[in-house]
């Protein structure tokens, strides 16, 4: 059996869940445990596992997370929370120089079962240092993985495959998405979704969108919209951006021959672009056209309302991105 | 000769400052027994051993990249580590040969990792500034200055919430001390009462910065009243006075009592890595320091001189030291070079491996 949940609340369980199978399970984040984060992701974690588990902190991230290196280290199993991700560049020495490499530079012996946790992206005129996604930095790294849920289902399925593991997980979450719905299992049945397996949100035969995070709801409704127009566009939800799923995607494009990436996040240098590097390279004579990416561009988030709608990609650029390349514009 | 960032007036005026406000007379506490103390010399011989090797070692290609040597520092790591019992850890710095030797480390894998060697503590992927003997609790040195600082706050918080009776030492430097890091780990780890020992080695030079040029007030000690927890100043070239800081201050962090701040004060009156070639300094000024201060040196005295050992005794380990060094150059020499279908080994962990494949 199944119910509704939003995003938000299924995090929520994921996390009450976790907490009560594993007593080496901390978090530590600014107002992670009297307020229950400001989103209310943690909210009843502090009143039922206490202040032991569910530490409130100082406004200092690097320790946060270095903290939550130690401590990984050591035999806890950590959540380390940055309350925007914008502000993941201040533990950044931690995460790039030490999380990522401990294990590779102490000769294997060092298991680091570790999650950062924080919500990314723009949207509500929150402007340049609340509205960013940094996916692409992160899955540059040798060490790390980066996860990146848009579904209830999800969001709880690979929280606890993340909290799991003995690898560290940038876990980002949409700030847009948290009211999202969808059928969730029923408390008490455990599940998990495995990291690196992409999942078509939508079967079509004409054009292959592969959407991250936020972008996979907007790529259906355009589909939605398209599907009127004849042409049917298949949407993949690639869930996890390291380890990523391209043998999905190469399976679509082989049927498609057409290839969209759309995220959030500015173009340049962005994951889209590896992404389609990648097809080119491995699936190269299936290509009928050339790929095409749908991102944001390529300035610092503005606050008005209008500019920062330029800024963010649309569905209807989507839409335009899919009748450009099947020649109906 | 370029400027010299120190004057042989002022070092000598440092070193009588030294004396006056820092230098501890050397005298075992009543709780180490002759034993005790010779095993400690025996360590610091160690590490004097294979230190001095390493430069020369360097220079004949053997060793690759980066070291940076222990050397006039043995007394603080072999000083603060005989405070701890089985199962404590340590934090390192880019400076670790002797945090290693100190905790009971294996001199043959360290010179195998220094040499790159598939048999060394880190399958010579690390080699001497990410050196790590795990097993022994040495969590790993790092090349970032200060930034294994909030990992001993995590090893310590494993502690307090798994009700475990550990502690960790979190070595650093007076460089350290100026990163942000610094502050915050303090600042988390004092206010939720941690059993971490900070252990700044302070050996008055950041590369070519004497510490009193970066921070107004040179006492590294003064800062533990900022964050609510004892600070203290000891002689770093007497691994008695560390010892009996360190002992104290785990005691206070094994009743939950937190941390405590102990500058190991010393002076490093080498290059700052093996290829440095002190161009910022006169380095006559050094010697006054390697003279009068040399750690080794003062031991052999002490043994002498208080009659705990006699010279012949003193000699032997000294000796058994240099023995096992060399014994362990001959090992890495002949070690097998890693092979580089290993490249790719210990990114992830082996279940990541196994189900996403070897090249990532």
């Amino acid at each position: 059996m199944s119910r509704t949940l939003t995003i938000k609340q299924a995090l929520n369980e994921a996390h009450m869940e976790e907490f009560e199978r594993d007593p080496r399970i901390v978090i530590l984040g600014c107002d992670v445990g009297i307020r229950g984060n400001p989103f209310g992701l943690t909210k009843g974690l502090y009143e039922k596992f206490g202040g032991e588990r569910v530490r409130d902190t100082p406004i200092s991230e690097a320790a946060i997370v270095g903290t939550c290196l130690g401590a990984a280290a050591t035999g806890l199993r950590p959540i380390a929370e940055i309350l925007y991700s914008d502000w993941i560049t201040i533990p950044m020495d931690q995460i790039v120089n030490q999380i990522a490499k401990i294990r590779y530079m102490f000769g294997g012996k060092i298991n680091v079962p570790l999650v950062i946790r924080a919500p990314v992206g723009a949207g509500g005129g929150q402007a340049a240092q609340h509205s960013q996604s940094f996916e692409s930095w992160f899955s540059h790294v040798p060490g790390l993985q980066v996860v990146m849920p848009i579904t209830p289902y999800d969001a709880k399925g690979l929280f606890k495959t993340a909290i799991r593991g003995n690898d560290p997980v940038l876990f980002f979450e949409h700030k847009r998405g948290y009211e999202i719905q969808g059928e969730v299992p029923d408390t008490g049945v455990d599940y998990t979704v495995p990291f690196g397996e992409a999942v078509v949100r939508r079967e079509g035969k004409d054009v292959t969108i592969v959407a991250i995070s936020i972008m996979v709801h907007k790529a259906l409704a355009a589909a939605e919209i398209l599907s009127g127009l004849g042409i049917e566009c298949e949407v993949i939800d690639p869930r996890t951006i390291y380890p990523f799923d391209y043998d999905t995607v190469i399976k679509s494009v082989s049927k498609t021959h057409r290839l969209i990436v759309t995220h959030e996040s500015n173009r340049r240098s962005g994951i889209g672009a590896e992404i389609v590097s990648q097809i080119v390279e491995r699936a190269f004579e299936e290509l009928d056209e050339k790929p095409v990416i749908v991102a944001g561009l390529n300035v610092p988030m503005p606050y008005n309302r209008t500019l920062e709608g330029i800024v963010i990609p649309s569905e209807e650029k989507i839409k335009h991105a899919v009748l450009q390349m099947m020649d109906r514009v | 000769m370029p400027i010299s960032a120190i004057s042989m007036d002022e070092s000598l005026a440092k070193l009588e400052k030294f004396k006056r406000e820092v230098m501890q007379e050397l005298k075992a506490p009543p709780e180490l027994s002759v034993d005790d103390q010779l095993e400690i010399f025996r360590k610091m011989a160690l590490i004097r051993e294979f230190d001095t090797s390493v430069k020369d070692l360097w220079k004949q290609n053997f060793i690759y990249g980066l070291a940076h040597a222990y050397l006039g520092a043995e007394a603080v790591a072999v000083g603060a580590c005989t405070a701890l019992k089985k199962g404590d850890y340590i934090t390192s710095t880019h400076r670790g040969h002797g945090h290693v030797i100190a905790m009971g480390g294996d001199v043959n894998k360290m010179m195998s990792e220094l040499m790159g060697k598939a048999d060394g503590y880190c399958k010579g992927k690390g080699g001497s500034m990410h050196i790590a003997s795990v097993d022994d609790g040495m969590l790993g040195a790092t090349g970032i200055v200060g930034s294994g600082m909030p990992i001993a706050v995590g090893s310590a918080l494993s502690a307090k919430v798994l009700k475990k009776d550990y502690v960790t030492i979190c070595f650093h430097g007076d460089g350290g001390t100026n990163q942000g890091i610094w502050h915050e780990s303090l600042n988390l780890a004092s206010t939720w009462s941690l059993p971490v020992i900070f252990l700044c080695e302070n050996n008055q030079w950041a590369i070519a910065m004497q510490y009193e040029k970066a921070s107004k007030n040179p006492v590294v000690a003064d800062r533990a009243i900022g964050y609510g927890i004892p600070g203290v100043t000891v002689d770093g070239f007497n691994p008695f006075a560390v010892y009996s800081a360190v002992r104290d201050a785990a005691v206070r962090a094994r009743k939950g009592e937190g941390p405590t701040l102990v500058e190991a004060r010393y002076y490093r009156y080498i290059g700052h890595f093996v290829a440095d070639d002190e161009r910022y300094r006169d380095t006559t000024t050094n010697d006054p320091w390697a003279e009068q201060m040399d750690p080794i040196k003062r031991m052999r005295e002490y043994f002498i001189s208080s009659g705990t050992a006699d010279e012949a005794k003193v000699n032997a380990v000294y000796d058994s030291a240099a023995k096992e060094v060399q014994g362990a150059i001959e090992h890495a020499k002949a070690a097998p070079e890693p092979l580089a279908d290993t490249l790719y080994n210990d990114i992830y962990s082996p279940e990541f491996v196994q189900r996403f494949g070897g090249e990532l």
